[in-house]
């Protein structure tokens, strides 16, 4: 899937679409509520849960505001190691520098381990192009990619479909007419497909879930060990890595070990923990490189109020919290990067010239900041974002004669005084009376507010607003109450 | 104490009930209520929907009505959220360090309903009496930002005659979220029909809340719908039934 079939609707279209899709609502309903409660069991089990949310947030925060030293120390002893450190400031640049890898191996297939970093870039479609195969070997990567669908969720691609449609579709694609509908039944069909390419291809292609600054070391996290297989089998790999996902130190793992699994899968531990640094003889592959990847970070990272963005070390856990996300999955949000952590890093990563409707994708429910292990405050940076959007609206012609903007300068205008207030509440409660219906409720609304009458009604205003009840029956009383008090004598 | 009222616009203008109710059990708690007819809104609206620059004004009105007030009682948990996450941030933006004090030095005395009653008066037996079937619904703000915890199944607890049902996945959104519930017209409903389902699975005949902006979006389809259910905001249950009692 290439990167520009990304962002082609807003959200509330996309979404519009997605809930009549009552199949993979179901589905995410169902994988969403199992994760979130096993996440919910394992977080509540330690006493020092909300301790290590907050030293991960300032290991974070701090590695962010030092990015530079952090980068170039890891850049260095990475180097010292055995590794090649290439940076690529764009997703061109990035696919330029591992085609070109790949090319001068004379590779003509590749296996991957999950990495959102390379649909970010859209890799796969690049190194297709270019007449290289690429393999994911991922249990969920690899239904994404034999059901030419895309990623819906990051940590569990294919969260949105059932295990009926797998088989269906693997029947189809691998040729097995008399699959068997049982978890293990499809995990053999996906493991004997794979196993003679790990052995067979001599390139692999990884993301990464840590940079380690002190040793120049690596570390992926994972649950199938496919990516255990694609860090040691071949003679080569590159990791795509985002400049975001570097950490101090060895001993920072402690934490990020300790909270990762538990927020992404609600396991205690993944099952497969790699860390490598560099190149040994002998040992795992012969040749190493790593692609430092800014493709817009740097502009977050600018941004004061938006940089704890990159904070994220992509547990999903906002996703499976998120209620937006519960009804619409993440192909509503068209972004590589779903969910309240996509709504803030999506239009950030593109200027925000796309996926302009993200920020607005959430009720500001608060369900993504609790859960996150980082602690990044998505509602306010959603808050943020918006503010940016309405900005940029403001400053062009159309964007200022909005019904949105009119409406909220007007609103702001009642707003600033109480007497407007007042005769606007009194004229509403006159001019309602062409939308209320026999009775007493708007049924139906113009406009953007159709949007409410569409599927609620709303009571209508009564006759009489606290101030004037308060005005005509308490204030003369507490007035008379005051002039006792003043003059206890009279 | 001498507490000040701040109904909220949404209050003032939709449920002027709540209000009364409000002054009716303050009162009956012995306090001095007051009304400042100044007032008008938080700056919620504006700044949740990005119009930042707008809602200052707002924010500064608000402080300027409440500066010297002894006491603030507000019956909406996510007008009281706002001030509490975004009042600073923004005074700070507009780099007014004088407004940054005062907020700082009023917001301390700036309570929500239920939190008021339980946590600065430390009384959760109204007097009231509801024989009703009753559910809660938690909003989001009340939750997570103000985090009432069971202040307000407390209090309900307390209200003679009521009969409180659970409710399934109370931590979920209703949908509301202010200007969502109109620019996602329609994830919001799809949240809407969960939480309504699970309201009706209740078998309550009236679901209440801290927040008038939760049941105002929650009746707006028990309504559509023609469902027996009604809402009703906490502090109409704790008004109730207290003439009553002591007659």
């Amino acid at each position: 899937m290439s990167q520009t079939e990304w962002h082609t609707r807003d959200f509330p279209t996309a979404a519009k679409d997605l809930l009549q899709d009552s199949q993979t609502r179901k589905n995410v309903q169902h994988a969403t509520n199992v994760i979130q409660g096993k996440r919910n069991k394992v977080t509540a089990e330690l006493p020092d849960w909300e301790d290590l949310r907050e030293a991960g947030a300032q290991v974070r925060a701090h590695t962010l505001r030092h990015l530079d030293h952090y980068l170039t120390q890891f850049e260095a002893h990475c180097t010292r190691a055995g590794g090649h450190v290439h940076w690529a400031s764009d997703a061109a640049e990035a696919n330029r520098i591992i085609l070109g890898l790949v090319q001068r191996h004379e590779a003509k297939e590749v296996i991957k381990i999950k990495t959102m970093t390379s649909e970010e870039i859209g890799l796969n479609a690049n190194l297709e192009a270019h007449g290289i195969r690429p393999i994911e070997t991922d249990l969920a990567e690899l239904i994404i990619q034999l059901g030419k669908d895309r990623p819906s969720h990051f940590v569990a691609p294919a969260l949105h479909v059932n295990k009926a449609q797998v088989r269906a579709m693997f029947q189809r694609e691998m040729n097995l007419p008399d699959l068997g509908d049982q978890p293990e039944d499809l995990a053999t069909a996906a493991r004997e497909y794979l196993r003679e390419k790990y052995l067979r291809i001599k390139v692999a292609i990884s993301g990464g879930n840590f940079l380690i600054a002190d040793t120049g070391g690596m570390c992926i996290v994972e649950s199938e060990g496919n990516g255990r297989m694609c860090l040691t089998l071949p003679d080569v790999l590159i990791s795509i890595v985002g400049i975001e996902k570097v950490i101090p130190s060895f001993r920072d793992l402690e934490i990020f070990l300790q909270t990762l699994p538990r927020s992404a899968t609600g396991e205690r531990m993944n099952p497969y923990n790699s860390t490598w640094c560099g190149v040994h003889p002998g040992d795992g592959p012969k040749e190493f490189h790593v692609v430092l990847l800014d493709n817009g970070r740097g502009p977050i990272l600018a941004d004061k109020e938006a940089r704890q963005t990159l904070q994220c070390i992509r547990c999903a856990a906002c996703l499976n919290a998120c209620p937006v996300y519960h009804q619409t999955g993440g192909h509503a949000y068209e972004s590589v990067y779903a969910g309240p952590i996509g709504a803030i890093l999506t239009p950030q990563l593109q200027s925000m010239e796309k996926g302009r409707s993200l920020p607005y994708a959430s009720s500001l429910c608060g369900a993504c900041y609790e859960v996150c292990p980082v602690k990044i405050n998505i509602p306010e940076v959603l808050i943020h974002l918006r503010g940016k959007i309405v900005r940029e609206d403001q400053a062009t012609f159309g964007g200022k004669l909005s019904l949105w903007n009119i409406g909220m300068q007007a609103a702001a205008f009642l707003f600033k005084d109480a007497g407007r207030l007042s005769m606007a509440e009194h004229m509403g409660q006159v001019g309602q009376k062409v939308l209320v219906s026999k009775n007493g409720f708007i049924e139906w609304m113009p406009l953007m507010l159709s949007g409410w009458t569409q599927t609620r009604d709303l009571k209508a205003m009564p006759a009489q607003s606290f101030r004037d009840w308060w005005a005509k029956e308490k204030a003369p009383h507490a007035k008379q109450l005051d002039r006792m008090k003043e003059n206890p004598d009279a | 104490l001498r507490v000040s009222l701040f109904i909220t616009c949404y209050n003032d203008a939709l449920f002027p009930e709540t209000g009364k109710a409000v002054v009716n059990v303050l009162e009956r708690l012995g306090h001095e209520i007051e009304f400042r007819p100044e007032q008008t809104c938080c700056g919620q609206m504006h700044w949740n929907t990005g119009y930042l620059r707008e809602a200052i004004p707002i924010i500064r009105h608000f402080v300027s009505v409440y500066r010297d007030a002894e006491m603030v009682v507000v019956p909406s948990s996510s007008c009281v959220a706002m001030m509490r996450d975004h009042y600073v941030k923004a005074a700070e933006m507009d780099g007014d360090a004088k407004l940054v004090v005062e907020i700082e030095e009023l917001l301390p005395r700036v309570y929500e309903f239920s939190e008021f009653l339980v946590r600065k008066l430390g009384v959760e037996d109204m007097g009231a009496s509801y024989p009703h079937k009753v559910t809660y619904h938690a909003s989001c703000h009340s939750m997570r930002s103000l985090h009432l915890g069971d202040i307000p199944i407390r209090l309900l607890k307390k209200v003679r005659g009521l009969d409180l049902q659970p409710i399934q996945d109370m931590q979920e959104c209703c949908g509301f979220g202010g200007t969502f519930s109109i620019k996602n017209a329609d994830v919001s409903s799809a949240m809407l029909a969960d939480k309504v389902r699970n309201v009706l699975n209740t078998g309550a005949e009236v679901c209440t809340a801290v927040d008038n902006s939760c049941l105002m979006h929650l009746y707006g389809s028990l309504h559509r719908q023609r469902t027996f259910v009604r809402t009703a905001h906490l502090a109409e249950i704790l008004a109730s039934g207290y003439a009553e009692a002591t007659a």
